[in-house]
């Protein structure tokens, strides 16, 4: 491994950089953390959904009588009974065209169901046993109707899902810089390379299901919702305007959260529902998943097929990329539904330098479980697309998969790149990731011997796929939101407060649900102050605690509220120079402050720690004119740029073609994140992604009949990977600072998966090409594969 | 995910169980490890009214190896089958089985009995019991009586043990001759897409998840018998099976996977 931080990094305290084991983890590994399901609400009542079991069909009439004679049931509430108790229809807040259709999406659906898990009605009992028992007294009675669940057929307008929208298609949005530029090169092109490729829908599946907990205060009016969220202060805000509550009289808590992916990046129709049921009853009305709820009841993602055609000249080089989406948005547009194409939109050429540029996206409803940010949301989408049709380019040409990559790297001289599309890369040096990979799987080496197996007939085929990736992350710049027509800002906010003690307090706005935020803010804050980072104590996912946030998605905590948090820090200790200064009877100027103590240049005895200067600045019995008591500072930090991390990725897979089962053999990872915080961190990061995106190559497949009923509805059907499955990885990195942040860093929490589905799927193609195999719908199950075999003339069934 | 209401009693011993079973019919459910039972009553597909645990009955625990036979309690757990060394040296192939049944949590909980009497086709431990050739004792208000493991399967998830009788243990004969258990799945955890087991030399041989119940590969057993090729045994593994469809499978593939697994189940275990 190399060092983790560049030269230039700013940071000189020896504790960045340091593989640190997490704060957070003792508490979590013994079970002493406290999660939704855990908190002690004394008088509550719990709900439980009856959910539509068509995936289309019409309400016709609810019989709630039975529900209302079993044991322990409070209340049953139909859609129109609760018609008044919500302001507005759950959120989207991306409309990311003037005229995209959003239809009306009701927490409990009023008369029509539209997927198969749809809310139809709500029972509320004194205990989520007697709930669950009442749910089975509500009599629904329904008329089914034709189900969309193929994305051509809803693009046919066949059955109009949302009849006042009076069309499947909620928006077409493209991005073409210059058509003219785009049709020349297409024309002029000696190699055309056409791919089209699938996204089958995936399951997020966190180790924690969601749950809620709403506790009103009805003294005073206030209302306090805990939630498995990733986006509490989102959340407050969009809380209050669905439910038309005050803001100012909304609390929201994320407790432990047990992870997310994405899918708590929400407002979800159970959060709305105990909101307002807590506000009817005036005491806690509360609701904790299922696993077979989590399934099909909370988005889902990926889900579009998209057409990529590359076009280059002889020697392969490309001159220009268009990729067309047809990307399924499920029964309604959440939060950021919509967005989630747009996110990956702007690197279907991957991190080729490619003059010219054409995007286009078609979204269209089906009776499927909505869509929505999935860990890497767009970027995966995007990457697979490019790194599978290289593989496809390289075949063309003539030249292995490395070369047509080096061929077509953006040559590092051209940082900051302006892309195709339009961005600014910050910084890249390419080459040296594939290089590194190769040298980890021993690329020379694999390949001689995938040539002896071929030349020997074997049924065990070697195959070694690569992707080399770029991802833009650090949601994001507020203007390019803007541009983008999502509903709000992309900034961050950090209080640093060095307490009289010299203990310091972080609040920090991004919201952590599994990453070691807790551990970073403690690391970098300890490394700028010269403190022990078991000294820094950060306080987050409370909007009273923290009342300015927008918490973590999009890889953006360390570049955005990492950043926020490194500015007041040294916000806190430019104020602390001036009161040791005063102290010291010095020119600020003329101060060093380095391992917790000011000292006078040239005058190493004249000296004072940090200690001093916040004990007497919580005293203030001698600050100077115009100095504030205290040493506390609070920064919005709003970044100029995205952060572009980079890598390369290489698996080496073993195809039984007797079975069809594919064997993960081996997998480098070579990947920069500009500077590294706690490269232990990232490390973990990289593992668990990887693992997420292998498992879109190989298991993972929210498999939906003809009828728009979920086949994939637990863990056993639904194939999460389990740690049986996984193998050691190799992991290196090269260190390229972002200069979009003064740390220098980039997001690391999407990359792993991100890179991985490409390089597991090219090297699944690449074991089956002497078939004649040029691709396999994901996920490449053991039947999937054994039939492409069999459809190729590679052995009788 | 959340059960009715359920009574609970718990039985001590297998006698005590049967009484409870004859007092409360058909509406009560023997507890044994609960990892098949309990799943399917948290999604309210079982739904007895009472349950009798069996979990403490300390007589229906044990690997005992006597001559040519091994007796193993009911509710020996598949851990103990895979860590007990008595196993390993007199009937291998239970152990190795049983080291392959769903993941480490399962196995310290779930049980030989429990396996055998949810007569789920898709489990490992049905299908070793079928190619051992093992025998099964029921015990009821009668008394005991011995179900050889050929008729104990009656259908799917459907037993011949009668509504009032406890399965308390299952005999197999001492077997070290040449043998193999070939589990395909996607996940280590999972239950086989379809798996095969070789007894003895080829004596047994029986499928997993190939059919409506767990069965033994006549066809390839009587090839074999008849002086067939390991190559043209395999070749009939599938005859006579309705394989289920499902995501990981159809009929078809489960057909094929049969064929190929068998081949491989009689390579590894030395069957010319």
């Amino acid at each position: 491994m190399t060092d983790t931080l560049d030269a230039t990094s700013p940071f000189a305290g020896g504790i960045v950089g340091e593989a640190r084991l997490r704060k957070e983890d003792p508490a979590l590994l013994t079970g002493e953390a406290k999660f939704i399901d855990d908190l002690a609400l004394p008088g509550s009542l719990w709900i439980a959904c009856v959910r539509s079991p068509h995936a289309h069909a019409r309400i016709t009439s609810i019989d709630t009588s039975e529900a209302l004679a079993t044991e322990g049931v409070a209340a049953v509430y139909t859609g129109a009974d609760l018609a008044d108790a919500w302001a507005a229809p759950l959120p989207c807040a991306w409309p990311v065209t003037d005229d995209m259709k959003n239809p009306a999406h009701h927490p409990v659906a009023i008369d029509k169901a539209n997927y198969a898990g749809d809310i139809v009605a709500v029972v509320v009992a004194e205990s989520r046993y007697a709930a669950a028992d009442g749910i089975e007294g509500v009599v629904v009675d329904y008329e089914p109707l034709d189900a969309v669940v193929d994305l051509a057929d809803a693009e046919s307008d066949r059955v109009v899902i949302h009849e006042d929208c009076g069309t499947n298609v909620s928006y077409d949005w493209a991005l073409v810089p210059d058509p003219d530029a785009v049709d020349a090169a297409f024309a002029d092109a000696v190699h055309h390379v056409t791919e089209t490729y699938v996204h089958q829908r995936l399951i997020p599946a966190p180790m924690e299901p969601r749950g809620v907990a709403a506790v009103p205060s009805p003294h005073n009016g206030d209302m306090t919702l805990y939630s498995s969220t990733q986006i509490p202060h989102i959340l407050k805000v969009m809380a209050s305007l669905t439910l038309g509550l005050p803001e100012q009289k909304v609390r929201v808590i994320a407790p432990s959260v047990g992870g997310g992916f994405g899918c708590k990046l929400n407002v979800y129709a159970e959060e709305i529902i105990c909101m307002a049921l807590a506000g009817r009853h005036g005491v806690p009305v509360r609701w904790t998943e299922t696993r077979t709820e989590a399934a099909g009841s909370t988005i889902q993602g990926r889900a579009q097929r998209q057409t990529i055609e590359l076009a280059a000249d002889a020697d392969g080089r490309l001159t220009a990329v268009r990729a067309t989406l047809l990307a399924d948005m499920g029964a309604y547009l959440q939060l950021v539904t919509p967005g989630v194409p747009l996110l990956g939109a702007f690197l279907y050429h991957g991190l080729y330098d490619v003059p010219a540029y054409a995007f286009t996206c078609r979204s269209v409803f089906t009776n499927m479980t909505p869509t929505d940010a999935y860990r890497g949301a767009g970027r995966p989408e995007a990457t697979y697309a490019i790194e599978r049709a290289m593989d496809a380019l390289a075949v063309a040409v003539g030249v292995g998969p490395d070369e047509i990559r080096s061929r077509n790297y953006i040559p590092t001289e051209k940082f900051p790149y302006d892309s195709p599309a339009g961005l600014i890369f910050d910084s890249g040096n390419y080459q040296p990731t594939l290089d590194r990979a190769k040298e980890l799987v021993d690329w020379d080496g694999r390949r001689a011997e995938q040539a002896d197996r071929r030349a020997a007939g074997s049924t065990k085929q070697l195959g070694v796929g690569i992707s080399s990736y770029v991802e833009m992350c650090g949601l994001a710049p507020s203007r390019t939101l803007a541009a983008l027509n999502y509903g709000a800002g992309g900034w961050e906010s950090a209080t640093v407060r060095i307490l009289p003690t010299c203990k310091v307090q972080v609040v920090t706005g991004s919201t952590p649900h599994g990453q070691g935020h807790e551990t970073c803010w403690s690391m970098i804050v300890a490394d700028q102050l010269g403190v022990d980072p078991d000294d820094v104590e950060v306080l987050h996912s409370d909007t009273a605690i923290s009342p300015l946030g927008m918490d973590t998605y999009g890889s953006r905590s360390l570049a955005v509220g990492g950043t926020a948090l490194w500015m007041a820090t040294e916000k806190v200790v430019d104020k602390a120079r001036t009161i040791a200064a005063h102290m010291l009877e010095a020119a600020a100027e003329d101060l060093e402050f380095a391992g917790g103590v000011f000292s006078v240049k040239g005058s190493p005895d004249k000296e004072v720690p940090l200690a001093g200067v916040a004990f007497g600045a919580f005293t203030a019995h001698d600050l100077p004119d115009d100095v504030e008591p205290n040493l506390e500072a609070q920064v919005t930090f709003d970044p100029g740029n995205f952060v572009f991390p980079f890598g390369t990725h290489i698996a080496v897979v073993e195809v039984d073609e007797e079975t069809g089962a594919v064997d993960l053999l081996d997998y480098a990872a070579v990947d920069d994140c500009g500077n590294q915080i706690n490269p232990l961190i990232v490390q973990g990061q990289l593992h668990g992604g990887i693992v997420q995106g292998v498992a879109q190559a190989l298991w993972e497949d929210a498999v939906y009949d003809a009828d728009g009923q979920l086949r994939a509805a637990n863990l056993a059907d639904y194939l999460v990977p389990s740690a049986a499955e996984c193998i050691d990885m190799k992991l290196d990195h090269t260190v390229t600072p972002s200069n979009s942040n003064p740390m220098g860093v980039k997001g690391i929490g999407e990359a792993g998966t991100i890179a991985s589905t490409p390089a597991v799927m090219n090297a699944v193609v690449d074991a089956l090409r002497p078939h004649g195999i040029t691709d396999i719908t994901m996920p490449a199950s053991p039947m999937t594969v054994r039939r492409a075999i069999e459809v190729a003339g590679g052995g009788a069934s | 995910m959340i059960p009715a209401a359920v009574d609970y009693v718990r039985a001590d011993s297998a006698e005590a169980a049967v009484a409870a079973l004859g007092e409360h019919g058909d509406e009560a459910k023997l507890l044994a490890g609960g990892q098949s039972l309990v799943p399917l009553m948290k999604l309210r597909l079982a739904t007895p009214t009472v349950l009798v645990d069996v979990g403490r009955a300390a007589d229906l625990s044990g690997i005992a190896v006597d001559g040519d036979t091994v007796s193993v309690g009911a509710l020996t757990t598949h851990s103990a089958l895979e860590h007990s060394a008595e196993l390993a040296a007199a009937c291998p192939l239970l152990a190795h089985v049983a080291s392959q049944v769903g993941d480490p949590a399962v196995r310290h909980r779930g049980t030989l009995g429990g396996s055998l009497a949810h007569a789920d086709p898709a489990s490992d431990l049905p299908a070793a019991v079928l190619a051992l050739g093992g025998t099964l004792v029921a015990t009821g208000p009668g008394g005991s009586r011995e179900i050889a493991a050929t008729d104990f399967f009656t259908g799917f998830l459907e037993s011949a043990l009668a509504v009032d009788e406890v399965l308390t243990e299952v005999r197999v004969p001492v077997s070290t001759g040449g043998w193999s258990y070939q589990k395909f799945n996607r996940r280590a955890q999972d239950w086989a897409i379809v798996g095969v087991v070789v007894a003895e030399g080829g004596a047994g041989v029986a499928l997993v998840n190939m059919g409506s119940t767990p069965m033994r590969a006549s066809g390839v057993e009587s090839a074999l018998a008849g002086g067939a090729s390991a190559g043209d045994a395999a070749a009939v593994a599938a005859d006579g099976t309705e394989p289920p469809t499902d995501n990981n499978a159809d009929g078809a593939y489960r057909e094929h996977l049969a064929r190929v697994l068998t081949g491989r189940a009689l390579a590894e275990a030395g069957v010319g």
